[in-house]
């Protein structure tokens, strides 16, 4: 199938302005911002002059550091849990049948569909009735709890598409080799499917720092996320600070995509490519 | 499989060390078991924003060796249902004089134990025996202070009149059009608005209720936003040129700009709310010894000064009076904030089973 | 020479390699087959089940539940009193105003997308990798710092307003206003619109648009008759992937709306907060997820499977 052929005329020369615009579009706000978080001036929006001020602000504020190591402390346990139930489940449902897989299936696209809003709602009522009847105390918790929630659907989704498009007679061929169900799984599929975990544990990750809403109803005590923490700031009051920990926010989104991109290299496409 | 069983351990130890800083998890002390000055944990304070200087706060937690954390809310009715839905995680919460009285009908309060408090002493007469809390039991009081509104003289002129027709249509300066922020909180916007048509803040007649909201939705045409918490900086940013907020707010937040002078802020003529916050313990907070220490820390003479010089509302501490800044003095004695005198100034007070039409009113006047 | 492979499962025998595979075997193995699905499946089934299906559950009885004096729910009485309450004409206007900008930020996302999808579809395969990930990372990046970027450029004092006055309209701010929650939900979602655009389009067998050329159809007839219908699947599941958040939002509404903005998601939010009406909240939460479920039913009906 051949693809689509080259545009030709003043169509090429508009499609091509159109491409670039999308990409200042999208690329143009991060820059003002990376600018503005060194401006000397009490205005978020306005430039006076270069600092480094707002950085070691930032660095100095124990409030936010706080809050962005609680951030990453529940990213991290929230994705480990959520990557092994979702695997889990991406092999449950491709390779076996069992009985209400089909409401397993339902189950599990849910916490895509629903909105951030319901989510929190349902989570907001349900740790509160817990609370009632178990004491269980709101925080680290049931964050944590509530992140692996939907990211578990994610999680599953990207590992089922990998498993979908992997050939699945490999496993059949190290069965006859006299492997076992499991020797099979650790040796065959699993490196395989590892670019599709991954992906997921990536995806997970984001969510999880990403996620404002969820968090901001279930925590309490004076637990808080970096999103929820800024999410208040900017009520309050903007200042460059702002700024600056948006930045450092960019940049470790950043980071992480360039590491999955790299293991990514290095660990699964030579193997895909090969199946 | 050595690497495999390394991964795992590796897998493991990072999951004990981050659960290892979980929190805590609470066990409850009855605060009967306390002493003075004793704690029995973090403290977690549940405040309004900008209430209390940050490092003051630090001070408590370094002076008796615990952690203290803040989280913040913008009015009375936000952080209600975070208390009462219960385990919220707080040890001490700041609610307004009404909201006082509506937590001990619901029983999201416990009382206090005095014999922890002996700093209870200081507290002025005029604030003793409040009628939200007639044997004060519940709660001590903190900071007290009106709302009114600050106006950027730049853009408003000197000559305007000091009334609420300010910001409800009648008299709207044509500059100041689309620039005006009311308090994003249901009693005290829908308290300017009742004094506005000359009514009681809090009337209990649906009609005079009705009329206000309809006020409040006639001047959503020149309000640039409802907001609490930055109402003050987006005033002096220039975003906005009239700004419904809180006294103390306005005073520090003119006090930091380069022409103070330029900025007034006012109770109106018609009348506004003086109310006065006060310290209570949620029915069920974690660390009710560490609340009470707190409590009774804040009321300290030194402490009360501080907070006040802080946040430049004011104080009900007799103790702290001696102490205030003078700039704060002069702030809290000048005739010009009160141009209507204190005769139509009210207390917001609760009206019961009929409270919760003011929410409504005000979520429908906000469309 | 026959093998024995020991089995985990006790109940089923060790076989021997070159026996047959008798009738008995293959329905214990079937069976084995099963109960190993139902137990890999079983944490994530049983964690969905407690953290999600569970608080579902709570959110529906708790909208049939009455608004007590505090604003919290009164689980001794029940009644339809907080559906009812969704007629009101506060309510519907939130929801045509938030279904309204849902359905603007999806056919502004839908313009914009499509020659960006269509022209990366015609770029050689590095190129093509290379447009998509430079697409990718911001998607990548936190949600409200995207959101707060638009923040500091729209203000009146911020670059937007610098630049207006350059060219001679004077100040302008954008912020808190319609257009910048439209704005700040474009930029969000767009990616989301080009990724399946850009995957229906890749499909297209580009010798069908050849094929139209040589027939004499102008480029406004090709896209009609052959580009437009071929690539309908992508822009059915991208309209349905941008416009379903957007209905749904709060972060962005919160951040760059004011007065006038309010959409579904704060509405709710401030139920559960200033309103002080949790069954009402839990009512619109429900019809909320009931709808998106329904949309989403529909879609996989029509065939699309991409999610």
């Amino acid at each position: 199938m051949s693809g689509i052929t080259e545009p030709r005329g003043w169509t090429k020369g508009a499609l091509t302005t159109t491409s670039w615009l999308v990409y200042f579009f999208f690329y143009a706000p991060i820059l003002v911002l990376i600018i503005f978080s060194f401006s000397d001036s009490r205005n978020a929006s306005v430039w006076g002059g270069f600092t480094t001020v707002w950085y070691s602000d930032f660095a100095a504020d124990s409030e936010l550091t706080g809050a962005l190591w609680n951030s990453v402390r529940i990213a991290v346990v929230a994705t480990l849990i959520s990557v092994v139930l979702g695997t889990m489940s991406a092999l449950a449902l491709e390779r076996f049948r069992f009985r209400g897989q089909r409401v397993f299936d339902a189950l599990l696209y849910l916490p895509v569909i629903i909105p951030d809003v319901t989510m929190a709602v349902m989570l907001l009522l349900f740790f509160a009735q817990a609370a009632k009847w178990f004491g269980f105390p709101k925080g680290f918790g049931t964050i944590a709890l509530s992140h692996i929630a939907f990211c578990i659907s994610f999680v599953s989704i990207v590992v089922r598409a990998r498993l979908g498009g992997m050939d699945d007679k490999l496993e059949e061929a190290a069965m006859d080799l006299y492997a076992s169900r499991w020797q099979a799984f650790r040796h065959v599929t699993l490196p395989l499917i590892m670019p599709g975990i991954l992906g997921g544990g990536l995806l997970a990750m984001t969510l999880s720092l990403d996620d404002v809403v969820i968090t901001q109803f279930v925590t309490g005590g004076g637990w808080s996320t970096l999103p929820v923490y800024v999410f208040s700031l900017i009520r309050k009051g903007v200042t460059p600070l702002i700024n600056a920990v948006s930045v450092v926010m960019l940049v470790a989104s950043m980071a992480l995509v360039a590491l999955s991109l790299l293991t990514q290299r290095l660990r699964g496409d030579d193997a895909v490519r090969q199946s | 499989m050595t690497t495999l069983r390394v991964r795992w351990t590796a897998v493991i130890a990072v999951f004990a060390v981050i659960l290892a800083g979980c929190g805590d998890s609470g066990t409850e002390s009855a605060a009967g078991e306390c002493e003075v000055g004793q704690t029995d944990g973090a403290l977690a304070l549940y405040n309004w924003a900008e209430y209390i200087d940050p490092e003051q706060l630090d001070a408590f937690a370094a002076e008796y060796g615990i952690e203290a954390t803040m989280t913040e809310y913008d009015s009375n009715e936000a952080m209600l249902p975070v208390v009462s839905a219960g385990n919220s995680g707080y040890d001490v919460v700041v609610p307004s004089d009404y909201m006082v009285g509506i937590m001990i009908d619901g029983e999201f309060v416990q009382p206090l134990n005095f014999d922890l408090i002996p700093n209870a002493a200081n507290i002025s007469d005029d604030f003793a025996n409040p009628s939200y809390d007639p044997e004060q039991a519940y709660s001590v009081p903190y900071q007290w202070g009106y709302t009114g509104l600050a106006v950027d003289t730049e853009v408003v002129g000197t000559d305007f009149p000091r009334s609420w027709d300010l910001v409800f249509g009648e008299a709207v300066p044509a500059d100041a059009a689309g620039k005006i922020t009311l308090l994003n909180d249901p009693r005290e916007t829908l308290g300017a608005a009742l004094k506005a048509l000359g009514y009681s803040l809090n009337t209990t007649d649906q009609g005079e209720l009705d009329e206000a909201q309809a006020l409040i939705e006639a001047a959503k045409g020149n309000l640039l936003r409802f907001d609490t918490d930055s109402s003050d900086e987006l005033l002096t940013s220039g975003e906005s040129a009239i700004a419904h907020g809180y006294s103390g707010d306005m005073f520090t937040q003119f006090l930091e700009m380069d022409d103070p002078s330029r900025y007034v802020f006012f109770v109106p003529e018609e009348g506004g709310t003086r109310w006065i916050d006060n310290m209570v313990i949620p029915f069920d907070a974690p660390h009710p010894c560490t609340a009470h220490t707190f409590i009774n820390w804040m009321l300290d003479g030194e402490q009360g000064a501080a907070l006040s010089n802080w946040n430049y509302y004011g104080t009900p501490n007799s103790a702290a009076i001696d102490m205030l800044d003078d700039e704060l003095n002069a702030f809290l004695t000048d005739p010009s904030v009160l141009p209507g005198g204190l005769d139509n100034v009210e207390e917001i007070a609760d009206t019961g089973d009929f409270e919760i039409k003011y929410s409504d009113a005000f979520e429908n006047a906000k469309g | 020479m026959a093998a024995v492979v020991e089995r985990d499962e006790i109940d089923v025998e060790p076989f021997v390699v070159g026996e047959e595979a008798t009738p008995e075997f293959e329905a214990a193995n079937i069976a084995q087959e099963r109960r190993r699905g139902f137990l890999i499946a079983l944490p994530a089934y049983a964690y969905l089940i407690v953290f999600f299906a569970i608080p579902l559950l709570t959110v529906i009885v708790y909208s049939f539940a009455t608004r007590d004096r505090f604003g919290g729910a009164d689980l001794t009485s029940f009644n339809l009193d907080s559906y009812v309450d969704l007629n009101d004409e506060l309510i519907r206007t939130i929801i045509v105003r938030s279904a309204g900008l849902a359905i603007l930020t999806t056919l502004i996302c839908l313009v914009v997308s499509y020659p960006f999808a269509y022209y990366m579809a015609t770029r050689s395969e590095t190129v093509r990798n290379i447009m998509l990930v430079f697409v990718m990372i911001p998607f990548w990046t936190n949600f409200l710092v995207r959101n707060y970027a638009w923040y500091v450029i729209l203000g009146t004092d911020g670059p937007l307003s610098r630049v207006a006055e350059f060219l001679g309209f004077g100040p302008t701010r954008v912020l808190f206003t319609q257009a910048a929650v439209v704005l700040g939900l474009v930029y969000g979602f767009l990616p989301f619109m080009i990724l399946p655009l850009y995957a229906s389009i890749e499909r297209i067998d580009g010798r069908l648009l050849e094929a139209s050329r040589d027939l004499y159809a102008t480029g406004l007839q090709s896209f009609r008759h052959v580009l437009w219908p071929l690539s309908l699947p992508g822009v059915i599941a991208g309209s349905i992937l941008v416009f379903i958040p957007s209905l749904g939002a709060y972060v962005t509404p919160q951040v760059l709306g004011g007065t006038g903005t309010t959409m579904l998601g704060s509405y709710i939010v401030t139920q559960f907060l200033t309103a002080r009406n949790l069954p009402f909240g839990a009512a619109m939460s429900t019809v909320l997820m009931v709808f998106m479920l329904a949309a989403t039913i529909i879609y996989f009906r029509k065939g699309g499977r991409t999610l």
